[in-house]
């Protein structure tokens, strides 16, 4: 073997390695949490209020505000974002205006989370009175998740073939008819699937609700959505830093991460076997 | 007299337009949040000592400092130690996955490295808690593993998603030209990859660099959890840091609205976003130049 063959198979090797690597750390976090948090983990858990200053009980108000902040997230996100990317896809030429547009939606998707919180801080809660809220959160996760929906919907929208809109117009429908009777059904799964990871992003994320709404502890559920509210990942936080006995209530932790990380893995999951199923949507018919 | 048909469609554009216009005031609204508040701080606290001092104790009766010199070199130990682990690994990936994997390989790792990009950050830091703290501890005989090197590890598992699919489109942007012409001249696929591939792509591997490091540079979570929170210049990987995030997390919730102190963290919140702002920008003008290359 030449000294050339020789580096070039461990060169490859090497390139190998760096992915299994990477893939070892996906690796470690399931097999650490599942396998500890799995023991933790019962239907008592899900469904029952945190007792005995969070030693011992569930995480039922937390699993609600979670799903309730995010829902309150999407409802916001979702038709602005979708409007701005028609807008984008559908309407905008390429002039100042679209340029300064796409550059603020470029930029908005790098802003820290933590910039988010101090805005809705800032925002919603003082400005405009709203105070610390399941709103105030859920607008603040809207205005995070907002770019992720713009870039999946514009792709979405691209996707689909111009043949289409032009059958559509020669039929005399308007512009506006055009996008709601025949772009928007085409592009329903690719949004789809945006959608479902804007919110998985939204139920995950921390520091922009840390100021706008989340509670250490609420003994009820949320009434309304002016309450404040827990949530899984900030319960997380607390369970495994703030609590003044970390080593009594690591196994309530790990079953809340078995818990979080569960419900984010299935959203994401779920997008990718969207993805996977309308992949060949338009190669067809192209 | 205008027909309803064009009516709605002349509504249906100026809505989306409507839609799109406030997209970019959320930017601006969030920029000019920032700088307003930041502005109400420098009225009590000069910028100079701001930058310059390292002494952050706003608390101090009497006398209460504001100098975030640790937070930002505390900050950036954090992120430049998460680089230093995550670019060599993840354009290692990147390469792999454009230049080696085959297809049904490359189909099971993409989701995969999805996934890893979608755990959130609370759990990469409960992570680093229980399992990289013990183990760094262990290794170099330390009390407690909560430290700069905890936060790096944790960082660059977070950094490496993005560095990889922006790596990954870089090589692949490469004209299959200049590879043809390598392998004509007798190189092997290794050689072709070190001295061809990668060179012709350098750009685009600094903008996912640079996307990598804008991404963990406004970490929050992660680094509050896993890095011990010492309010004092580190000295090592090994010293417990406070990032300005974490300080930003920390100290929110305890503090009265419209104080000093309360426009303070606005002001680190200011130097965060355009700390993220020019790399962002700046990574962008690269990629975009790659992109069009590749065309």
């Amino acid at each position: 073997m030449t000294k050339q063959q020789f580096t070039k198979i461990v060169g490859i090797q090497l390139l190998l390695l760096c992915t299994l690597l990477t893939l070892s750390f996906l690796g470690i976090i399931l097999f650490d949490l599942f396998s500890k948090g799995y023991s933790a983990l019962s239907w008592d858990f899900l469904s029952t209020a945190p007792s005995k200053g969070m030693t011992q009980g569930g995480i039922l108000p937390a699993v609600a505000g979670t799903a309730l902040v995010t829902l309150v997230a999407t409802l916001f996100a979702l038709p602005f974002g979708v409007a701005c990317a028609i807008y984008l896809n559908e309407y905008a030429r390429d002039h100042w205006f679209t340029r300064l547009l796409r550059a603020s939606i470029r930029n908005l998707a790098g802003v820290p989370s933590i910039i988010y919180g101090l805005f809705g801080l800032a925002l919603f809660v003082e400005a405009l009175h709203i105070g610390a809220s399941i709103l105030a959160s859920g607008l603040t996760l809207a205005l995070l998740t907002l770019p992720y929906i713009i870039t999946t919907t514009e792709e979405a929208l691209h996707n689909v073939p111009n043949a289409y809109r032009e059958a559509a117009l020669a039929l005399g429908a308007t512009k506006w008819e055009s996008i709601k009777t025949v772009v928007l059904p085409g592009a329903m799964p690719g949004i789809l699937t945006g959608t479902i990871l804007a919110l998985s992003r939204a139920a995950g994320e921390t520091a922009p609700i840390l100021f706008t709404g989340v509670a250490f502890y609420t003994r009820y559920l949320p009434g309304s959505l002016l309450d404040e509210f827990m949530a899984l990942p900030y319960h997380l936080y607390i369970l495994s830093t703030q609590h003044q006995s970390l080593e009594q209530v690591r196994p309530l932790a790990y079953a809340t991460a078995v818990v979080l990380l569960g419900m984010v893995l299935l959203l994401n999951l779920s997008a990718i076997m969207l993805r996977i199923r309308y992949r060949n949507l338009w190669k067809t018919s192209k | 007299m205008m027909n309803r048909r064009t009516f709605w469609d002349r509504f249906y554009h100026r809505l989306f337009a409507f839609a799109a216009g406030l997209c970019v005031l959320v930017l601006l609204g969030i920029f000019g949040m920032l700088l307003l508040n930041g502005f109400r701080f420098f009225e009590s606290v000069s910028l100079w000592s701001f930058l310059g001092s390292s002494n952050w104790n706003p608390s101090a009766w009497g006398k209460a400092t504001y100098g975030m010199g640790a937070m930002l070199w505390s900050t950036l130990l954090v992120s430049l130690g998460a680089m230093v682990l995550a670019v060599p690994l993840g354009i290692g990936t990147a390469a792999y996955l454009s230049e080696v994997a085959p297809g049904w390989v490359r189909d099971w790792i993409k989701p995969a490295i999805e996934l890893l990009a979608a755990v959130p950050s609370v759990v990469v830091g409960f992570i680093g808690i229980v399992v990289i703290a013990p183990i760094i501890s262990r290794i170099f005989g330390l009390s407690n593993g909560l430290n700069a090197l905890n936060g790096s590890i944790l960082l660059a598992v977070m950094a490496l998603p993005t560095i990889i699919s922006v790596a990954e489109e870089a090589i692949r942007s490469v004209p299959n030209t200049y590879k043809e012409g390598a392998y004509a001249l007798g190189a092997n696929s290794w050689t072709t990859l070190m001295t061809v591939t990668l060179p012709a792509c350098t750009s685009g591997l600094i903008a996912a660099t640079m996307l990598g490091m804008g991404r963990v540079i406004g970490e929050t979570m992660t680094v509050l959890m896993a890095t011990g929170n010492a309010n004092a210049m580190p000295h090592g990987f090994f010293d417990p840091v406070r990032t300005i995030t974490a300080t930003v997390a920390i100290e929110m919730g305890e503090v009265p609205y419209g104080t000093t102190h309360f426009y303070g963290l606005y002001a680190l919140g200011a130097v965060l976003f355009l700390i993220t702002l020019i790399i962002n920008l700046l990574a962008e003008s690269i990629a975009a130049k790659f992109r069009k290359q590749g065309r």
